[in-house]
């Protein structure tokens, strides 16, 4: 709506560069430096100890198990956040709104205890403790673990970008579909999930970035076990706690370049997502 | 479908099987290990609840972390609400660049934020060289914690009052400056008001964010009993003891927290939507 | 393939949409169902649908050529139905819209690829947009995407056609021209069809018959002439078009209103019951004389020329307000004047009587 008016809020110049160059201080301050450090950092040795820190044996192992927990994790996420989202979106029942809400709760949880309660049900002392040392099935201080710490720290993300944008939509073509005599898996693969593909990559590449870099979850049940039990987070605080500076850096930078990947993503996205909210206003008013 | 008193009569299939699934994913993966902490918890007896979550030590921390979460909060109110105002108002060269980079502490491991700000503002770090000569020291001080939750709280803030602030009809303002308004006077009278319900909201969450935060604080603070140790240190230390119910004890405090700023933010976003539909 | 609805009842919560309905659909015919907002007609077309279920207490039901249905499925149905918004599938082009119902049968069922594609050719051209296959929904102006959404709908060969107030989102022209457009296209298609639509002439110029609905019942039902020249009930004269309403009394077996007095041949007229005389506009003669005629003196109020007819707005001398309708050549002829003292004259007319029930 404010399109077509020119761009002078009618704030007097000296004051618009004062305070755009104070923003840009404070930003720089607190954004680009420490980003900038990441990778001053990782290079301070150089090319060569940085790729050995990266393809040391210890950091790919860690490099694959960040893969395969975020990959289960997001992938279960990703399941679940569909399934709620149908059922939130396209039905009418009771107690909607507190489903919602608990969906949320992860978001409300410090990472330190979301790791804590699976210690708490599956550790050693835990409720599932002996039955699972019974058994020799160990999952806290091992794989299964780190992965349902990761789920729980993710859990909301693919949800929270469907609900609203399926919720907004409605129920019109899914209802035409059945009228044509489509069955319910075709209605959502044909009609409703390709309705909302940008918010869907949206929340997966959210999911995904958050799951690689966790870090409180995944160290509370992780057991930091070299080679076997550290996440790419994990390896770093390894290293740095061993004053291998520029090794942790150089995992890190890696980390960084994935945050940066994600960051280009969300914009990207974003902007294609603001186009079909927009349509849907537009669709919303009357037309010829 | 058949309808009933639970859920509305509708011809789409599925419901069942969805409900039925979510529910019993939220379940296991949430809901369950969550009443772990309270079921440990009711184990203990009163006093040794009391003890458990009021040991010196443990008040120290709550001190540092509740202060440093809301020291953070606050600089990130004023501060990325000046970076929402240029990001939404001013032209200049560059800026969506700038404009996604608000994002980084969103999308940062907390662990690679950690140990970058521990790296620029120890004694001979970027950062940390030129504030020495006046005496100050960042990293392994309460202030190096402050400067980590100001970090990773800074998106909530922009994020929140950006897009009010996009949306705001210039019109208003031009109206109250066509009526003798100083530039001072329509910000406070007209815009800030519109714009004070997303204020509020994105302090809230920068504030729950910053107090449940662990990775990007334990590098800095340096974690030195009785002064730079955050709360969520402390679960982990007692966890480490094999001191689950002291732990436990502690998760509860620290939830019911995160529980009433859960609810004060939901409460202001009900507020702001209702002001935003009386616009 | 005809349809009979049986008994129908319908409530949602406290409100009830359709009380106790019947209603018999011959095949090949357009029925349009007309009323106002609220009155029944949208929820007893999604029954037949099969989009909601009537009420099981009082237990009625849905028969189509006999069969009964009130247990199936709207997928099983084969309906062709056509949403008021269209409901079109906004991520696929014009073509696969149209396709779709073809696409997602069951192997067995479902025809080849190429015969799928002929027969979405066939119906492209048949609403006239052979060269949209590839557009998207956001790309067409509203009267397209009904045109769509109807192609769509007729892909499945449905037994039925249903549409669901169709034009009510478009602007006047478009209306009109889609109006005699479907009209012509269910002369070709003869598919039995109904149509939902609050305007009635809409009703009057597209359907075969017309049933007129109020507050969860049928007023009456018939062709446009039977539904427009003898309304059964006053709600039907009122809705059908505008009307002078009179109120008077039974006096002596006769209907009299003022200095009007007509016959009245309606059983169980009562002696001194209120009775409501309902008068078009174009069927009141203005005369500057009564010439011996019973007739009702007024005054002149306000003339409108700009019209298809003239307009006259006068007072009568009862205190009642008129409304007459005359074509231009008669007006001028007439010679009358804001401000003239005039006598109107009744040409045909209509007296509902309350019905008394204690």
């Amino acid at each position: 709506m404010n399109a077509l008016r020119s761009d002078s809020t009618g704030d007097p110049a000296p004051l618009r560069w004062a305070l755009t160059l104070l923003a840009l201080a404070f930003l720089g301050l607190f954004v680009v430096l420490p980003l900038a450090a990441v990778f001053g950092q990782a290079l301070a040795k150089g090319w060569e100890a940085y790729w050995a820190a990266i393809s040391e044996p210890d950091a790919l192992a860690a490099i694959r198990l960040t893969l395969l927990a975020s990959g289960i994790a997001v992938l279960s996420n990703l399941v679940f956040g569909v399934a709620a989202a149908w059922a939130i979106a396209k039905f009418q029942f009771r107690g909607k709104n507190v489903l919602i809400t608990l969906i949320d709760l992860p978001f409300a949880v410090s990472p330190v205890i979301a790791g804590l309660i699976y210690v708490l049900v599956f550790g050693a002392r835990g409720w599932f403790g002996d039955w699972l040392d019974a058994h020799d099935i160990r999952i806290v201080f091992a794989v299964p673990g780190i992965v349902l710490a990761t789920i729980f720290v993710t859990f909301p993300f693919v949800a929270r970008e469907l609900i609203p944008l399926m919720q907004s939509q409605g129920t019109d073509e899914e209802e035409a579909g059945i009228s044509l005599g489509a069955g319910g898996w075709q209605v959502l693969f044909r009609i409703t999930l390709p309705n909302v593909k940008w918010s869907l990559l949206y929340g997966i590449i959210l999911c995904t970035a958050r799951a690689m870099g966790e870090f409180g979850a995944v160290s509370v049940v992780s057991g930091h076990i070299r080679g076997q039990t550290n996440t790419m987070p994990l390896h770093v605080e390894v290293l740095y706690n061993e004053y291998n500076f520029a090794a942790a850096f150089a995992v890190a930078s890696l980390l960084a370049i994935l945050a940066l990947v994600t960051m280009a993503a969300m914009s990207l996205l974003e902007w294609k997502m603001r186009r079909v909210y927009s349509e849907l206003q537009a669709e919303a008013s009357p037309e010829a | 479908m058949r309808g009933n008193w639970f859920q509305r009569y509708s011809i789409l299939p599925g419901f069942w099987p969805s409900f039925g699934l979510s529910m019993l994913y939220l379940s296991l993966v949430v809901l369950i290990p969550l009443s772990a902490i309270f079921l440990k918890t009711a184990a203990l007896t009163w006093p040794r609840f009391w003890s458990a979550v009021t040991s010196p030590a443990v008040v120290a921390s709550y001190r540092l972390t509740f202060g440093a979460s809301l020291g953070a909060a606050l600089v990130n109110a004023v501060f990325g609400f000046l970076v929402a105002w240029v990001l939404a108002r001013y032209r200049f060269p560059g800026k969506r660049l700038v404009d996604a980079l608000v994002d980084l502490p969103f999308a940062l491991p907390t662990a690679v934020a950690g140990i970058a700000l521990t790296s620029l503002y120890s004694e001979n770090g970027w950062v940390g060289r030129r504030l020495a000569p006046w005496g100050i020291r960042v990293a392994f001080t309460p202030l190096g914690v402050l400067v980590a939750l100001i970090f990773i709280g800074l998106p909530f803030v922009v994020r929140s009052v950006q897009p009010v602030l996009e949306g705001a009809d210039r019109e208003l303002e031009e109206a109250a400056a066509s009526l003798g308004a100083s530039r001072w006077q329509v910000f406070s009278r007209v815009v800030f008001p519109m714009v004070r319900p997303a204020l509020l909201t994105g302090f809230a969450m920068a504030f729950a964010r910053a107090l449940g935060e662990y990775g990007s604080v334990i590098f800095i603070s340096g974690n030195m009993p009785m002064r730079t140790e955050i709360t969520p240190l402390l679960i982990v230390a007692k966890l480490e003891q094999y001191d689950y119910a002291g732990a436990a004890a502690l998760a509860v405090v620290m939830l019911a927290a995160s529980f009433v700023l859960l609810l004060a933010i939901n409460l202001l976003g009900s507020y702001s939507r209702k002001y935003m539909e009386a616009q | 393939m005809s349809i009979e609805a049986l008994h129908i009842t319908k409530t949602f919560g406290r409100f009830t949409a359709l009380r106790d309905v019947s209603l018999t659909v011959n095949d090949g015919e357009l029925l349009a169902l007309l009323g106002p907002s609220g009155s029944g007609k949208t929820t007893l077309l999604r029954i037949v649908a099969g989009l909601e279920t009537p009420d099981p207490d009082p237990a009625g039901a849905l028969l189509f050529e006999g069969r009964d249905v009130t247990r199936e499925g709207v997928g099983e149905r084969r309906v062709g139905f056509v949403f008021q918004h269209y409901a079109l599938f906004r991520n696929m082009t014009v073509f696969e819209n149209i396709a779709f119902g073809l696409r997602v049968r069951p192997r067995q069922v479902r025809p080849s690829a190429n015969a799928i594609r002929s027969r979405v050719r066939e119906l492209m051209a048949l609403i006239q947009l052979e060269n949209f296959a590839d557009r998207y929904p956001s790309q067409l102006s509203g009267g397209q995407r009904q045109r769509v959404a109807l192609a769509r709908a007729l892909a499945i060969e449905p037994k039925v056609l249903l549409l669901d107030e169709p034009f009510g989102a478009l602007d006047a022209k478009v209306r009109q021209g889609l109006r005699r457009w479907l009209r012509r296209l269910h002369e070709t298609v003869h598919v039995t069809s109904l149509l939902v639509t609050h305007d009635q002439e809409e009703a009057l110029e597209v359907a075969d018959r017309v049933v007129v609905m109020n507050q969860a019942r049928i007023e009456q039902t018939g062709t446009p002439e039977e539904v427009f020249h003898h309304p059964a009930t006053e709600f039907v004269m009122d809705f059908m078009g505008s009307v002078n309403l009179f109120h008077g009394r039974i006096e002596s077996g006769k209907a009299v209103f003022g200095p009007l007095v007509l016959e009245h041949s309606a059983s169980g007229a009562v002696e001194g019951q209120t009775a409501r005389l309902f008068v078009r506009p174009y069927d009141l003669d203005i005369r500057h004389s009564s010439g011996g005629a019973p007739s009702l003196r007024a005054r002149v109020l306000r003339i409108q020329a700009a019209g298809p007819q003239v307009r006259v707005e006068l007072q009568a001398e009862t205190g009642e307000a008129i409304v007459v309708e005359m074509p231009h050549a008669q007006f001028r002829e007439s010679g009358i004047l804001a401000g003239n003292e005039v006598f109107v004259g009744l040409r045909d007319a209509r007296v509902f009587t309350e019905d008394y029930s204690i």
